[in-house]
């Protein structure tokens, strides 16, 4: 056992060699987050009384506990930071575990860089045993750092830790979960899928258990670590079982990883089709083939998102009449309270949307990196046409995502509420930030164009509308930088009116700066 | 009439290295031309240039008579590409890589494809991630013989075949040139050189270094030759146009053997072998050289500044 192992520590220093920035802007970015959550709940929720209609509010809260759980000890303080806070936190810090294993093994294998490593002296279970312990300690890092941020202000002791231990444990139990995926299928893709699919069937059977104050919620361990209870009667033993249940999984990755193949998974590819279907053979049909999963996951992602946002609208009235600083949050200054949530709402999926159409842009480098683009463009394939036939995917895809993020959260609001009246304007809300969200694909397009290897920085623009949409107010974003944002030039509908000119220079604008990208790629060199 | 392939004076950098300098090729239609060069000497810049994926920096690039970069997308209907390390889509078949490929560059012919994938062996349902690198290969093949160009460019097209595979590649390229196509072939494999290519360039450090038939290279060069003699026959030492002669006596059961081994320019051979018949041969032989010493000649060091001369002759 020791020889199957061995190496392992040459692959640890390759890994913290390789994810050097990677890793470090996770923890700040997952520890801001807890941070900037605690900042705004202590400020909201100032007063005993506050505190008070706050926990009162989350009990009657369906989509509150669907999707932060269970409310325990949400009548002090420190009981609501963490309850706002842990939902993400965990999500983030099993992303984060999840990631980083499925790069460091399942990826390496499937691109062939790990059979020069096993040649080596490595033994079969290097690869995955380092990759679980830079995870795991990534995972404690997170913890220590969210038990420093409660620490800090001021929360007890005992109960900061024992919050911070439950954040560290679940990423643990999802790096064990990811290197078990890993060793199924022999596809990176399928591993994060198994992975992230765990990840939300756990959240989603913790929702439910809450909503439904069962059992149910036994079965997630994202339900188990709300029973340690940090900030009331702390019980360590849930802590234990995960702990437990991380070991068991992790057993049977071994038990995986020594019955297979390198480079094979468990799950044998099923052979597919001789042919091309007919729709194969042109720019559009190709990046639609290789894109298709993509927009149907984003947008099945951003529906549901959607559904949750519109069937809290009724609630938010109630919950703004516990406590007025609420409305603050999303800047309701005497307009329609409902109005402004939506307005917000739509915001909020929107900024996060973008995600889709940049890296379906960046695909486009992805298949020069890789030698694909060569191959199409060896045909008789115009550049601009390759370019252009995978914008039109970008383009239609984000388009339909928007409509179907409008469409999803005002019937689901018109379904909870009975009142269809606001289902136009949402949905005409959430049409009015598609030049917003074809602007910063745009500029993902003029750097494949121009400045291809740094194409990434792309990440950057949604990074940083992402922030400003969530924490701009919060962080007190001078106006000039919040302006950067496109997001911020469009009417915040419908609680505003709609204004057609920042519409059509934003349109104006996407189309000029990508047609400047498809014209710095077509005199640029390829691969 | 212009020849398929046409570059003159081409420079191609990348940052301060000079992957192309001064490259000059030409290639007539209805050939086999050999590319020959270690790695690195610039043969695949040189086919991307032709591809019009690299913009040269300077110097003329014709394909077909045409700009291959500014009529890309034109030429490439007439042309079909093979690189040496093909990359395929994780989730699309061999077949539909095929026939994306085929369809992008303007139809192909079904009957060949069907009669191209028995021949290389290929299951075409299997998805792109499960192919070994032979049959990623032969992807790229199926989908380039299975289309009607009239000019070819592989780019070390046979890396990871098995030498079947490599047998079936030497017919179809045969047959592409029977019909008329025109072919470059890079490679590193000699023999595999030898047996197809009417004409070789071989490339150094981004420039054409060697340029000419495969006979007319040869004749430039040396001839080897190993004798074993009665007599030792020393005086080989002192000709003119012998190089490196080895000497090797043995004293056998049978009596005394005098092996020697040397090089010799072609108009040298006559006296050398006349010193040799002087010296009793009692076996002899000689053979031209092969591509593999042309080759190793032409990078060996200590031989290279003797064959720069040779620049420039086609």
């Amino acid at each position: 056992m020791r020889g199957a192992a061995v190496g392992t520590h040459h692959l640890v220093r390759l890994i913290l060699r390789r994810d050097r920035i990677r890793l470090p802007l996770w923890l700040v970015g997952i520890t801001a987050l807890i941070a900037g959550s605690a900042e705004s709940i202590i400020a909201v929720y100032d007063t005993a009384e506050k505190q008070a209609g706050y926990a009162v509010t989350v009990e009657s809260s369906g989509a509150g506990k669907m999707l932060n759980g269970l409310p325990y000890d949400v009548d002090t303080l420190a009981g609501i930071v963490a309850y706002e806070a842990t939902s993400t936190a965990t999500v983030l810090v099993a992303l984060m575990a999840i990631f980083l294993v499925v790069r460091h093994t399942r990826a390496e294998e499937e691109s062939g860089r790990a059979e020069l490593l096993r040649a080596t002296v490595t033994g079969r279970h290097a690869a995955t045993a380092a990759a679980v312990v830079v995870a795991s300690l990534a995972s404690v890092l997170a913890g220590a750092l969210d038990a420093a941020v409660f620490a800090a202000y001021g929360f007890d002791a005992v109960g900061s830790l024992a919050h911070g231990a439950s954040l560290a444990a679940i990423g643990v139990f999802f790096t064990a979960v990811a290197a078990a995926a890993a060793q199924v299928t022999a596809s990176t893709r399928a591993a994060l899928g198994i992975s992230g699919g765990v990840l939300g069937v756990a959240f989603v059977v913790r929702g439910v258990g809450a909503l439904a104050d069962s059992w149910v919620a036994y079965l997630s361990p994202l339900g188990w670590v709300q029973k340690v209870r940090p900030f009331g009667p702390i019980d360590w033993t849930w802590l234990a079982v995960l702990l437990l249940a991380t070991v068991a999984v992790l057993a049977f990755t071994v038990y995986l990883t020594a019955h297979r193949d390198a480079g094979a998974g468990l799950i044998q590819p099923r052979p597919g089709s001789p042919r091309a279907p007919e729709s194969l053979g042109t720019a559009v049909g190709l990046a639609w083939r290789l894109q298709r999963g993509s927009v149907l996951g984003w947008g099945v992602g951003l529906v549901v998102a959607a559904v949750v946002f519109g069937s809290v609208g009724r609630e938010v009235i109630s919950m703004v009449e516990d406590n007025p600083a609420i409305a603050d949050y999303f800047a309701a200054d005497g307009a329609g309270i409902i109005e402004s949530y939506f307005a917000f709402a739509v915001l909020m999926i929107a900024v996060v949307a973008v995600a889709f159409p940049v890296s379906s842009v960046l695909r486009l480098r992805a298949e020069e990196e890789a030698g694909r683009a060569e191959a199409v463009l060896a045909t008789a394939l115009p550049r601009s046409r390759w370019i252009l036939g995978s914008l039109t995917v970008t383009v239609l895809g984000s388009v339909a995502h928007l409509l179907a993020i409008g469409v999803a959260m005002g019937a689901t609001h018109g379904l909870v509420s009975g009142d269809w009246s606001l289902f136009g304007p949402v949905l005409g809300a959430s049409a009015q930030l598609i030049p917003a969200v074809l602007l910063i694909a745009a500029i993902a397009a003029a750097l494949f164009g121009w400045l291809p290897r740094l194409a990434a920085l792309a990440w950057a623009v949604v990074a940083f509308a992402v922030l400003q949409a969530y924490l701009g107010e919060l962080l007190r974003f001078p106006d000039w930088l919040s302006d950067l944002s496109p997001f911020r030039h469009l009417a915040a509908m419908p609680v505003e009116e709609l204004q057609v000119a920042p519409v059509v220079v934003l349109l104006a604008l996407a189309c000029l700066v990508s047609a400047a990208g498809v014209i710095g790629a077509r005199r640029r060199d390829i691969g | 009439m212009n020849p398929p392939i046409e570059l003159r004076d081409v420079v191609k950098t990348f940052g301060h290295v000079r992957a192309l300098d001064g490259l000059d090729l030409a290639v007539a239609e209805g050939e086999v031309h050999g590319f020959l060069g270690p790695n690195g000497s610039g043969k695949s810049t040189t086919m991307r240039v032709l591809l019009g994926l690299l913009r040269a920096d300077s110097g003329t690039a014709r394909l077909l008579g045409g700009d291959p970069w500014s009529e890309a997308a034109q030429l490439h209907r007439r042309v079909a590409y093979v690189p040496g390390d093909v990359s395929l889509w994780p989730n699309l078949t061999g077949g539909e890589v095929i026939d994306l490929l085929g369809r992008m560059r303007g139809g192909l012919d079904k009957t060949r494809r069907a009669e191209l994938l028995e021949r290389f062996e290929l299951d075409p349902r299997k998805k792109g991630r499960t192919y070994s690198k032979g049959n990623r290969q032969k992807v790229a093949l199926v989908a380039a013989f299975a289309s009607d160009a009239d000019l070819y460019l592989l780019d070390e097209p046979t890396s990871g075949l098995d030498p079947i595979m490599e047998v079936r590649f030497q017919e179809c390229v045969r047959e592409v040139k029977a019909r008329g196509a025109t072919v470059l072939l890079s490679s590193h494999i000699l023999a595999e050189v030898e047996a197809l290519c009417d004409r070789v360039s071989i490339i150094r450090a981004g420039a054409i270094v060697q340029s000419g038939t495969l006979d007319g290279l040869r004749h430039l060069t040396r001839t080897t030759v190993v004798a074993e003699t009665t007599r030792p026959a020393t005086e080989l030492s002192g000709l003119r146009g012998v190089h490196t002669p080895t000497f090797t006596d043995d004293a056998g059961p049978h009596g005394e053997h005098h092996r020697v081994s040397f090089d010799v320019d072609t108009d040298a051979l006559e006296g050398a072998v006349t010193v040799l018949r002087d010296a009793g041969i009692r076996a002899l032989t000689a053979h031209p050289p092969t591509l593999e010493e042309l080759f190793l000649r032409q990078y060996g060091d200590e031989l290279s500044d003797a064959d720069g001369d040779v620049v420039g002759q086609r």
